[in-house]
């Protein structure tokens, strides 16, 4: 089955393709199908891409490739992409201390959803999430979804230093603070794992369409 | 060959053509503000196109030689001398061991993009020497350059009489001004702004904010009004977008701008036009904003950066 998606221009050298506007699972996976089928041979021209929840961003050199051309290009791959293409990321878990300084947060999370602390806990560690997404700073996994029981909207006012490692949720979304930066999500908890050493030989602990499970540690 | 930076009031980084590959993992392009600049830099110290140099803004910096060395100055908004004669930027020059090379500040422009033949050499992160200061890596250490750093530089792959002493031609260059018409291509979330928005955009002035950085520049001016939502599931940001965040003020993304937004975007400012926008000063500049398609754009980048092969030229010192 192909999948309907507009195409539309982000400037001169970038471009959007337009799968979904809204966090939805298949829509995501025919943003990443899409995303590795480029990706793995991608044409003279084609810089990189940038899977988003509905959307894949193409950067390309408009000194190489038309807008015209690049367009003709994506129609094909678009024509080829098959849901059942869609190869899955990697599995992880990532250990978790919930609440007290490492999630300071949870307590109002709890009282926002009406529920105990604990089980904001067993809710947020019980699913298997997607990272739909990677932004923000160099590493932050966009995941979800988030059951709904647990949604809560971001912070009013952001902080202006959310520790690195610091587990957080916004909306229908949760994610990881990969390096101490601002940030306005409601921070739960936090892991010891490092998700960013620009160093390494594998600097990124996450990629796009990687599957996550928080496990709770003590 | 190494240069030794002498004092900084400004903000000097290292940075080549900018990072790429890992844009999917939220990691930024960074490298030049102004791409031509940069690239005529190199082009004038006989150096690929992309090789790392040290770009310069805000506030006075200098150097000293610690070789005789041939270096290359282009970019705007600042004055130039070397030992006891002030030059021109623009051009390439030869550098005696010992001499200093000093960028004075004027209100004209913004970025001026300091060249060494060979290059700026730094152990590259991510693919990149380009200096990501809020990811604290890239360039020097990830951080910008400050008094008594030492810059190592590549060795000369030309004869360095042949290199020095040249200027990248007048006409080739961007047409840097203060009061400029900024091209851009329309959307793609102009259905989520009203029409007196848009056409506000069009028509009115525009001028940058002096909280502006490598990141954004922020836009004051008339301010534009969302229909409903302001904001929007988080998708693709490149170079010269202008997202416009809930108080209506837009923000065009610069160099460090992250990877992904959730503003929508009215507007992205062509590529050829970008050098122009970068080297707008703050409450000084007076921008207004004129709609183009992406062929016209295309065909105008083209003309531009294919000016950038042919207009060198021999001195006329």
């Amino acid at each position: 089955m192909t999948f309907k998606s507009k195409i539309v221009p982000l400037g001169d050298s970038a471009l959007l393709v337009q799968v979904g506007d809204e966090i939805d699972i298949t829509t995501n996976q025919r943003v990443h199908a899409l995303a590795a089928l480029i990706n793995v041979s991608p044409p003279v021209g084609v810089i990189e891409t940038v899977p988003a929840y509905g959307t894949l961003l193409v950067h390309y050199d408009s000194l190489l490739l038309s807008f015209g051309q690049i367009k003709n290009y994506l129609h094909e791959k678009m024509a080829q992409a098959q849901d059942n293409v869609f190869r899955k990321g990697k599995q992880l878990e990532v250990p978790v201390k919930y609440g007290g300084e490492y999630g300071v947060d949870l307590e109002a999370v709890a009282r926002h959803c009406q529920l105990q602390m604990e089980d904001v806990i067993r809710i947020h560690s019980e699913k298997i999430y997607t990272v739909f997404m990677m932004g923000f700073t160099p590493g932050f996994p966009y995941m979800g979804k988030l059951d709904d029981a647990i949604i809560m909207p971001r912070l009013e006012i952001p902080r202006t230093r959310v520790p690195a490692g610091t587990v957080a949720i916004a909306g229908s979304q949760t994610g990881i603070y990969p390096i101490d930066s601002p940030g306005g999500w409601q921070l739960i908890g936090w892991t010891a794992l490092q998700l960013f050493s620009p160093e390494s030989e594998s600097p990124f602990l996450f990629s796009p369409g990687d599957e996550v499970k928080f496990i709770v540690e003590k | 060959m190494s240069l030794e930076v002498i004092e900084v009031n400004g903000l000097a980084t290292i940075q080549d053509s900018g990072r790429k590959g890992w844009k999917r993992f939220g990691v930024p392009a960074s490298g030049p503000m102004d791409d031509f600049a940069f690239q005529a830099a190199n082009m004038l110290a006989g150096n690929s196109e992309n090789e790392a140099v040290i770009e310069i803004g805000l506030g006075d910096i200098t150097f000293r030689a610690l070789q005789d060395c041939v270096i290359s100055v282009a970019g705007t908004g600042y004055g130039l001398s070397i030992y006891v004669w002030d030059f021109s930027l623009w051009s390439s020059y030869y550098v005696r061991n010992g001499w200093t090379i000093r960028f004075n500040k004027t209100d004209d422009g913004m970025w001026a993009y300091l060249a060494a033949s060979g290059g700026v050499q730094t152990q590259p992160t991510l693919g990149s020497r380009s200096t990501y200061l809020r990811g604290r890596f890239g360039g020097l250490a990830g951080r910008q350059l400050q008094s008594g750093d030492v810059v190592s530089t590549g060795c000369l792959a030309h004869s360095s009489y042949e290199i020095a002493a040249r200027t990248f031609r007048e006409k080739a260059r961007p047409a840097y001004t203060q009061s400029p018409t900024i091209d851009v291509i329309m959307g793609p979330q102009t259905k989520y702004f009203t029409n007196e928005s848009i056409e506000t955009f069009l028509s009115s002035e525009y001028s940058v904010s002096l909280t502006s950085d490598r990141m954004g520049y922020r836009l004051e001016g008339s301010p534009l009004t969302h229909r409903s939502k302001t904001e929007l599931i988080s998708e693709g940001m490149t170079l010269g977008a202008i997202q416009v965040p809930s108080n209506g003020q837009p923000i065009v993304m610069m160099a460090d701008c992250p990877t992904t937004g959730g503003y929508p975007k009215i507007a992205t400012v062509i590529s050829a036009d970008l050098p122009v926008l970068a080297q707008c000063v703050p409450n000084k500049s007076r921008i207004r904003f004129r709609e183009t398609t992406v062929a016209k754009a295309q065909k105008k980048y083209r003309a531009l950066m294919g000016g950038l092969r042919n207009s060198i030229v021999e001195a006329d010192l």
